[in-house]
């Protein structure tokens, strides 16, 4: 089923747990000490709250990303770049053949705010959802107060080069960016910039690993350097991917440090289609017709490279592109 | 408390990965090792580990001196192995400049403009190759450069030899 039914209803009465509940069209969200339920007009999901929390708190912060932010094997949201499809069993197969599969379109900024509304009630106090699952309090038990620091934080995004005179500023201690504890090896050296007067801002380098090895979060690409629509967006990795991304264009990775695993299921149906471990060095595609979600036993540092060309899923879809990057 | 070791690759110590086939075709992840590919390039060509309709990521054997080169935009060389030096200047009023539209091509001497400086780079640095400048590299011994920049008339692509192609 599709409709389109711009209706948002805001918290009312919070529950016994002091939790609010949220509408959105037809979606019902809510959630106790554990779980959160969310209940369309054909059926019912329940999810861990850590885990929906997790991935709530991607899909607010990336503006919905590139194509499909799966919360799970069931619910999700699609970006069409201007509105967002909200849907439940839409990308299972057994929840479409049964028919219980379930989708409303909104646009960007309700379904957003929506969202931001229902992230910051749900998260408590000393729960990081972008944090490793070591890094963070729980995110169980009744409502005690907030982490909107956390949930707000800012999303790095260059507009030529981290470290660039006027651009995204280098991480140091004292703007609240310690080494993290996976990354206390890694050389915190610096280039050495010799440049003639007069050309200081163009003469620049900066200590990429470094950088990355103090980020205080997980599984969140950040634009670092930009050439076109070609964005360098390195992130680092610990634990699971709280979403499986289902692709709409063509995205690499490029392992930088240690280990991942990738599962990767075929995008419309979730079967299952190979699983891919990348080590230092390595480079992979994902191509625009499945969805990935990623395991890392130890931080990780990941190179991935997207392609912001707002024209791609459109030439992929009506199949003027082909969904990979390279046909031999 | 336990001690962490973070792993990076180099061209002397790396052990690429794998594709376990569940039902695909390993040639649509196009998958490689930078450092594998370095390992058997000439020094300073330029071979594309991925790519994007017209944007590429080089993997790029430093060793010895390269010729100086040029592009239309941004550019940006992160050191993967080894030290680099970029050697960085102004491109001069009879300096032929970029010839194509996208990628960077060479230059056949010494560019006439004045000096911008210098960049020595070391595994994990990142250098910024303006645009409106040319930049020569210089490493002494054998380094690998990963090079972001669009695909231009001497990026080589030589998928069949350098992708995972069987499972």
């Amino acid at each position: 089923m599709s409709v389109t039914a711009p209706i948002q209803t805001g918290p009312g009465e919070a529950n016994v747990d002091g939790y609010h509940s949220f509408r959105l069209g037809e979606f019902k969200f809510s959630r106790d000490e554990y779980f959160v339920y969310v209940e369309w007009p054909t059926g019912k999901h329940v999810m861990s709250a850590d885990a929906f929390l997790r991935a709530l708190q991607r899909d607010v912060a990336w503006q919905f990303f590139y194509g499909i932010v799966n919360f799970d094997g069931v619910v999700g949201t699609v970006n069409h770049y201007g509105t967002v499809d909200l849907f439940a069993g839409r990308y299972n197969d057994v929840y479409r053949k049964a028919e219980l599969d379930h989708l409303e379109n909104f646009s960007t900024a309700l379904i957003k705010s929506t969202f931001e509304e229902m992230l910051d009630d749900w998260t408590n106090d000393g729960f990081d959802p972008f944090a490793s699952p070591t890094e963070t309090g729980s995110a169980f038990g009744i409502k005690r107060g907030n982490n909107r620091a956390a949930i707000t934080r800012h999303r790095v995004t260059a507009a030529r080069m981290v470290s660039m005179p006027g651009d995204e500023p280098l991480r140091t201690n004292d703007n609240g960016h310690p080494i993290n504890r996976h990354f206390l090896d890694v050389p915190q050296d610096e280039p050495v910039k010799e440049a003639e007067p007069g050309f200081e801002a163009e003469v620049n380098a900066f200590n990429f690993f470094a950088y990355l090895s103090r980020s205080q979060v997980t599984w969140n690409p950040s634009v670092v350097s930009v050439c076109g629509d070609s964005l360098y967006c390195p992130t680092t990795e610990e634990y699971i991917l709280p979403i499986i991304h289902g692709n709409d264009r063509v995205e690499w990775f490029i392992q930088l440090s240690d280990e991942l695993i990738w599962q990767v299921e075929d995008r419309d149906t979730g079967a299952a289609l190979a699983k891919v471990t990348m080590r230092p060095g390595d480079v992979a595609a994902m191509p625009a017709d499945i969805r990935h979600q990623g395991y890392a036993p130890k931080r990780a540092m990941l190179l991935v490279w997207e392609n912001a060309d707002p024209d791609l899923p459109a030439l992929i879809s009506s199949g003027q592109l082909p969904s990979v990057p390279i046909v031999i | 408390m336990k001690t962490y070791t973070t792993r990076f690759g180099s061209l002397a110590d790396y052990q690429k990965g794998t594709i376990d086939l569940i039902d695909d075709d390993p040639k649509r992840y196009a998958f490689s090792n930078i450092f594998e590919v370095a390992s058997t390039s000439r020094p300073y060509e330029k071979v594309a580990v991925g790519k994007n309709r017209q944007y590429v990521v080089e993997a790029i054997r430093a060793e010895g001196t390269s010729e100086w080169r040029t592009a239309p935009h941004d550019e940006f060389a992160l050191v993967m192995d080894g030290e680099v030096e970029v050697r960085l200047r102004k491109l001069g009023p009879d300096d032929i400049g970029p010839t194509a539209e996208r990628g960077s091509n060479a230059l056949p001497g010494t560019p006439g403009g004045p000096k911008m400086g210098r960049v020595i780079a070391r595994r994990g640095h990142m250098t910024l190759l303006p645009v409106g400048a040319a930049y020569q590299f210089h490493a002494a011994r054998p380094a690998v450069i990963l090079l972001q920049t669009q695909d231009g008339p001497d990026t080589v692509h030589k998928w069949a030899e350098i992708i995972q192609t069987v499972g």
